[in-house]
């Protein structure tokens, strides 16, 4: 097992020096550059910008910046955003509670529609209600979710006028009223996402239980005179969230990395919208940062994916 | 206009026969700036009359909390390092300037105590210094005082390479000395007639020479009052999160009576346009909309709402087509569109005076921009035109079509007019954004009426606007025959905006296309009247020469302006705000007030 991580730990190092230099090779090829709207202002004479790009170092060769990228990001240093010249590390800080606390209560809803909802339409397969499961379930993750936001917004802030759309960090309450207000604009963002996750993990989960339901073992439970509800839930659920286990194991970076397009609908300042605006504005140092931290949690959590299956599953072995 | 004429219209603003604020739209009709026109009329002996700013509240405080929105985000609250106007916005509520600019031209003092004039002795009659006095009284929001100290610090420090402030080409050229606390001396290598540019408006605000002071040059960045401003404005600081929202408090000591009346204030930033304009002017849920760049319809279908209204103000952006002096096609020492060359159809100057006659610049306006813009073949006018000019936006298809059978150019089969082997054919590019491929698609439609084939092209806004010498698709390398983008004066002097065209600012593979001359036009006369301007004293006549210089340019129609871009804001119901076209929006937020 020690020996298995360690493999898979010394395989990820390369995958991951790969994956960096491709990023900072795309980045550096890639058209505009974050002084453009420097450009853009005749205030400004060309020698400024000039200046700038000699300072910040953008003129070298790319395998210089590279090499010179990595060994600040080896001592610690992510460097600094070109756009708000503050250190990078603090820029990211500043995003993950906003992120974790959206995207993570998304997740949360999301097993709570889909483990139930799956579970009891796999119990009554072709079923009405498992019909309307699927069928809802195929709507819910055919409808992208630019579109769903738009339309709860203009159903429940412009129409109705319940809920605020743009989402703040700096609520001036105290108290019960704060958690209110928080609650309150979280629940559009939350509502998207957790739907559209729900929709996918519901059909997950439908299939393995579908899978385990029709198994031996479950039939001698059941002929053992044990009640359906500790058959279902001690006997097949148990087994069956196996896969679905993994399967939010991966689903963890993303809670990480935030919802790009979600974060941007409702101005959420989480970490997808610090990339796309990083991205917008060039500033390649904050985007080399998010989507590196991204790739090392995809790369950890598909090696703890893997590890957690084989603890649930003793017929797994590592060699 | 002539200087003779510019004369005359001062000596009516002076006798009080035209106002004031007729005589600088005028100014800014044939291609000035509101500023400039100020300018004209201070040194002329009509005092700076900046009007006084209307304001119902009695005390401070009491307005509750302000909530502004920009879908750009502020990204950092140092002055000297603010690359966009979204962030000079953010600075502008912390730190104040000696003097900031008003709708009208006038300059408005904020930390000085007067503005300089010949009558308080404070412009030399050599045009070589500037001496402003300072606001006495006046606290940082730590409780220091501010003084000359602070005002000479800051031209050291923006002046300091390694600072890297891109406020440096305000004061690099300049020497700064203080005479006593509470006055100082702006110097200049050479007469300078412009003098109000250091310390005024978005690169003059101040910040705390003890704040900063160990921090100039290369540790600039290390500073811990980038991101914890301490200023003299309305409001403090609260809280930031860059990229995100910054939030501030009612300023106690305020150096105004009375002022600000919002006890707090709150920038959000991020999101879309659109959806901006939604929720301040359909939802309510905002105070203020900032650079609403929406299409004219949808705000007026927002506006239906009743929540809010949309504040249009003048501004010096010209949205405009530049046609190629040289020929694109041609490769000479590794570069296309080179100054050894000549653009085979555009040489022709009945060529140009057709295109300018095919651009349907009313119904530009009309259908696509609405309110958001407004026709103009000004910029570059006579002043004939600028006393009819809605009647003399000349579009007739039919006249272009003479100019081109006269000079040569017959319908081919195929419908497209050519003339010894050369058809009347162009690639047309800009940035891709709805109006533009909108306004695209009319120039092409009456194009064709008149034997005339254009090919549409667009490119994506970051890669068009950036400097990047390796890309051939951006607007300095002009790999095109004709092209369309918005320049905007946020300047207050013209000088550096009619550099455009001189001849050695034309963009080539040598200057890495950094110079500004983009459609590599040039002319004499103009390098001629320019270097005398530079060095006029006299405002009425450097006035007359900037008019020359743009006559000079439209004159040739190589330049073919089609809109004015105004600033196009959304204020919430009962919010009286102070924009001005030629500041920062925020420039008065310490005069904004809302009546319930």
């Amino acid at each position: 097992m020690g020996k298995y991580i360690l493999r898979r730990l010394v395989i990820a190092l390369p995958s991951l020096l790969g994956i960096s230099l491709i990023l900072f090779v795309l980045l550096a090829l890639a058209p505009g550059d974050p002084f453009g709207e420097l450009a853009a202002n005749t205030n400004i004479p060309p020698e400024v910008r000039a200046a700038l790009r000699v300072k910040f170092g953008i003129d070298d060769p790319i395998l210089i910046r590279y090499v010179r990228w990595l060994v600040a990001m080896l001592h610690g240093d992510w460097g600094f955003s070109f756009s708000s010249r503050i250190n990078v590390d603090q820029l990211i800080l500043q995003r993950v509670p906003t992120t974790l606390f959206v995207v993570g209560s998304s997740q949360i809803l999301a097993l709570a529609i889909a483990l139930p909802v799956g579970v009891y339409a796999a119990m009554r397969p072709y079923s009405i209600f498992d019909q309307i499961a699927n069928t809802v379930a195929f709507v819910g993750f055919s409808l992208p979710t630019f579109f769903t936001g738009l339309l709860l917004i203009l159903i429940f802030s412009v129409n109705l006028g319940w809920l605020p759309f743009v989402y703040r960090t700096d609520i001036a309450a105290t108290g019960w009223h704060w958690y209110w207000e928080n609650f309150k604009q979280a629940i559009m963002p939350v509502a998207v996402l957790g739907l559209f996750q729900a929709a996918s993990y519901t059909r997950y989960v439908r299939s393995a239980v579908l899978d385990v339901i029709r198994l031996d073992y479950v039939t001698t439970a059941r002929s053992k005179g044990l009640d359906e509800g500790k058959v279902i839930v001690k006997h097949v659920v148990r087994n069956a969230l196996i896969p679905v286990v993994t399967l939010v194991a991966l689903q963890m970076p993303a809670v990480f990395g935030g919802a790009i397009v979600t974060e941007q609908i409702f101005r959420i300042p989480g970490i997808g919208s610090l990339l796309i605006t990083s991205i917008l504005a060039n500033d390649t140092p904050v985007i080399m940062a998010v989507t590196f931290v991204f790739a090392c949690l995809v790369v950890v959590f598909n090696l703890l994916a893997d590890i957690i299956y084989g603890w649930l599953d003793p017929r797994i072995s590592y060699r | 206009m002539k200087e003779r004429e510019l004369r005359d219209l001062i000596a009516d603003v002076k006798t009080g026969r035209l106002s004031r604020r007729t005589f600088v739209q005028k100014m800014i009709a044939v291609g000035l700036t509101a500023p400039m026109a100020g300018m004209m009329l201070s040194q002329s002996g009509v005092t700076m009359a900046a009007a006084e700013i209307p304001y119902k509240p009695t005390k401070a405080g009491g307005g509750g909390l302000l909530k502004l929105l920009y879908w750009q985000a502020v990204t950092l609250l140092n002055p000297h390092f603010a690359v966009g106007t979204k962030d000079q916005e953010g600075s502008r509520i912390f730190y104040e300037p000696l003097a900031g600019w008003d709708n009208d031209g006038n300059l408005v003092p904020f930390l000085a105590a007067e503005i300089p004039s010949k009558e308080n002795d404070g412009l030399a009659e050599d045009g070589l210094s500037v001496v402003w006095k300072l606001k006495r009284g006046v606290k940082w929001h730590d409780g220091m005082p501010f003084t000359a100290d602070d005002v000479v610090f800051n031209w050291e420090y923006a002046r300091t390479p390694e600072t890297a402030a891109v406020s440096v080409a305000s004061y690099k050229d300049i020497k700064v000395e203080k005479i006593d606390d509470f006055a100082v001396r702006v110097s200049f290598a050479k007469p300078t007639p412009f003098w109000a540019d250091a310390f005024v408006g978005a690169y003059g605000m101040i910040i705390p020479k003890h704040l900063f002071a160990d921090y100039i040059g290369g540790k600039s960045r290390d500073a811990p009052a980038n991101l914890k401003p301490v200023g003299t404005g309305p409001y403090m600081f609260v809280d930031f999160k860059p990229g995100d929202m910054v939030s501030a408090k009612l300023n106690p000591d305020y150096h105004v009576p009375n002022r600000p009346h919002f006890d707090t204030l709150e920038i959000k930033g991020g999101g879309d346009a659109v959806s901006a304009a939604r929720a301040v002017l359909q939802t309510g849920e905002y105070d203020y909309g900032y650079n609403m760049l929406v299409e004219d319809e949808i705000l007026t279908k927002l506006e239906s709402a009743g929540k809010g209204r949309v504040s249009i103000v003048e501004t010096g952006a010209v949205e405009f087509i530049m046609l190629n002096t040289t020929d694109p096609a041609v490769e000479v020492d590794g570069e296309r569109a080179s100054l050894k060359t000549k653009h085979p159809l555009f040489s022709d100057p009945a060529v140009r005076q057709a295109l300018n006659l095919l651009i349907d610049r009313a119904s530009i306006e009309k259908f696509i921009y609405g309110r958001t813009a407004s026709a103009t073949a000004n910029f570059l006018n006579a002043p004939e035109r600028v006393r009819s000019k809605n009647t003399k936006l000349e579009f007739n298809i039919e006249k272009a079509n003479q100019i081109l059978e006269a000079a040569g150019w017959k319908k081919g089969a195929d419908g497209v007019r050519a003339r010894d082997g050369k058809s009347l054919k162009f690639v047309y590019q800009t940035s891709i954004n709805a109006p533009r491929q909108k306004a695209q698609a009319i120039v092409k439609q009456a194009c064709q009426k008149a034997g005339i084939e254009i090919e549409l092209k667009s490119v994506v806004a970051s890669v068009f606007f950036s400097s990047d010498a390796a890309n051939a698709d951006t607007y300095p390398h002009f790999y095109c025959d004709v092209q369309m983008y918005n320049t905007t004066m946020t300047q207050a002097d013209p000088q550096f905006f009619m550099n455009q065209h001189l001849s050695w600012q034309a963009a080539t593979k040598e200057n890495k296309w950094q110079g500004r001359n983009i459609s590599r036009w040039q002319n004499k006369e103009y390098d001629e009247v320019y270097k005398q301007a530079e060095q006029e004293l006299d405002p009425v006549k450097r006035a007359a020469m900037f008019i020359k210089l743009n006559d000079l340019v439209v004159a040739d129609n190589h330049i073919l302006p089609l809109v004015r871009r105004p600033k196009v804001t959304a204020l919430k119901s009962g919010l009286t705000a102070h924009i001005s076209g030629w500041d920062n929006d925020l420039y008065q937020i310490a005069s904004w007030y809302r009546e319930a």
